[in-house]
């Protein structure tokens, strides 16, 4: 209702008008004030907003695809509970995504909606298969790795709901990294299969891990906006070298080699030189031909479609027992 | 899309420990109030974040419009009389 109510203001406001509360809102957020949800706001920090923060949520949600995988064959019960805890974990953080996305006056099941037929993207990781155990490991280890990377920098973001809800994340994502390297430690120390193993995994995720960080600076199309409304606090190519610098030496810890063969310190830089990513790879897989693109697409509209009923039912008990509760108090 | 009606928004409030108050710490959707407090619990109290949920449903919340925060608001700033500090004391007086 507010919202409505401010885009019927915004359509009799002139240019000039609405330049000045821009700018005026620009200058909030130069000074680190939040923006909560009932306050002006221009078009496009809502909508840049509303398409990052679904975005978010639904690579939350589509990521516990690629693990739930492994739920039922993890070779313990540490493992099992560990793994079950994190997946939660990632529908909680969807969750928590989704609400905050929803202040910004879109459905969830708008959201829902753009996300099964296509309309929005998830993080393009989750489109590969997890094919062993040490996946697992590899998953928590890198791709957490690379996301808690990311997200840091936003619980200092300029929208409110935003900066709360990754808070929250952030806390509960330290687990994850500290379980996956867990048992990239324990197979990289097993047997030559196991580590074997765990080397394969690496081998296979290190490189859509670096790209998970995003395209080079060169041609991120949203880096500057984003940057002044604090959406993105470092660039993608300074993310993925904090990412390098600090995974390279974890990997030497426990013996495995970084799929890289021009990989090499810079003394100069005190940072790692790397090789050449193939982008040709990263932008087939976000226009969907990745390996597992429409499997996780069928498996997340199965899920929904089938607990239509569930859905229902639950509504229409809710509005049985309301009824009741109304027939009482007459 | 089923043509049913979607499960209404609920706000959430949790106390972490007696003592405190209860917290807004987000929002979930819910068929009615008991599903919203599972819900709750599941969603916001994983890790021992609370002893106490309050759930209520969205639509029940009113809330003051930015838009005029200053004859909300404002009325308070010019008041500092308001302000243990606004009163002058001998420097003799050490507590009060």
């Amino acid at each position: 209702m507010v919202i409505s109510q401010q885009l019927k203001k915004a359509k009799t406001m002139s240019e000039a008008q609405i330049r000045s509360l821009e700018k005026q809102f620009d200058e909030r957020i130069a000074r680190d004030e939040k923006i909560e949800p009932k306050d002006w706001m221009p078009e496009k920090y809502r909508k840049t907003h509303i398409r990052q923060m679904s975005q978010h949520a639904h690579s939350e949600i589509v990521g516990m695809l690629p693990e739930g995988n492994w739920i039922t064959r993890a070779p313990s019960l540490r493992r099992k509970v560990a793994l079950l805890a994190k997946v939660q974990d990632e529908a909680g953080h969807g969750l928590y995504l989704y609400s905050a996305t929803e202040t910004l006056g879109i459905s969830r099941e708008e959201m829902y909606e753009q996300l099964h037929k296509g309309k929005a993207k998830y993080s393009s990781i989750f489109n590969y298969p997890t094919i062993t155990w040490a996946d697992m490991g590899a998953i928590g280890w890198l791709v957490d790795g690379a996301a808690i990377i990311n997200q840091v920098p936003l619980c200092n973001t300029s929208y409110g709901p935003y900066a709360r809800a990754m808070i929250r994340v952030c806390k509960e994502e330290s687990f994850h990294q500290r379980q996956g390297f867990e048992i990239m430690m324990k197979l990289a120390n097993g047997t030559p299969e196991q580590k074997e193993m765990a080397q394969d995994a690496l081998n296979r995720w290190w490189w859509p891990s670096l790209m998970m960080l995003g395209p080079t600076d060169d041609v991120s199309v949203h880096t500057e906006q984003s940057m002044k409304w604090k959406l993105k606090r470092k660039s993608n190519d300074d993310l993925r070298q904090q990412f390098i610098d600090q995974t390279v030496p974890q990997a030497e810890l426990i013996g495995l080699t970084i799929p890289d063969s021009d990989l090499k310190w810079n003394e100069e830089r005190k940072s790692y030189d790397f090789g050449e990513i193939n982008w040709d790879e990263f932008w087939q897989v976000v226009k969907g031909h990745g390996p597992c693109n429409k499997e996780r697409m069928k498996a997340r509209v199965g899920a929904w479609e089938e607990g239509t009923w569930v859905r229902d039912a639950a509504m229409a008990h809710a509005e049985k027992k309301q009824q009741r509760k109304n027939k009482q108090a007459v | 899309m089923s043509d049913k009606k979607n499960w209404p928004l609920w706000e959430v409030f949790v106390r972490s420990k007696n003592g405190l108050e209860h917290r807004h710490c987000g929002s979930l959707h819910a068929a009615d109030e008991d599903m919203a407090l599972e819900n709750a619990r599941d969603v916001y109290t994983r890790r021992s974040e609370g002893v106490s949920i309050w759930v209520v449903e969205s639509k029940h919340i009113t809330a003051s419009n930015p838009e005029h925060n200053g004859e909300l608001f404002e009325p308070a700033h010019d008041k500092v009389y308001r302000h243990p500090t606004f009163y002058e004391l001998p420097d003799e007086v050490k507590h009060m």
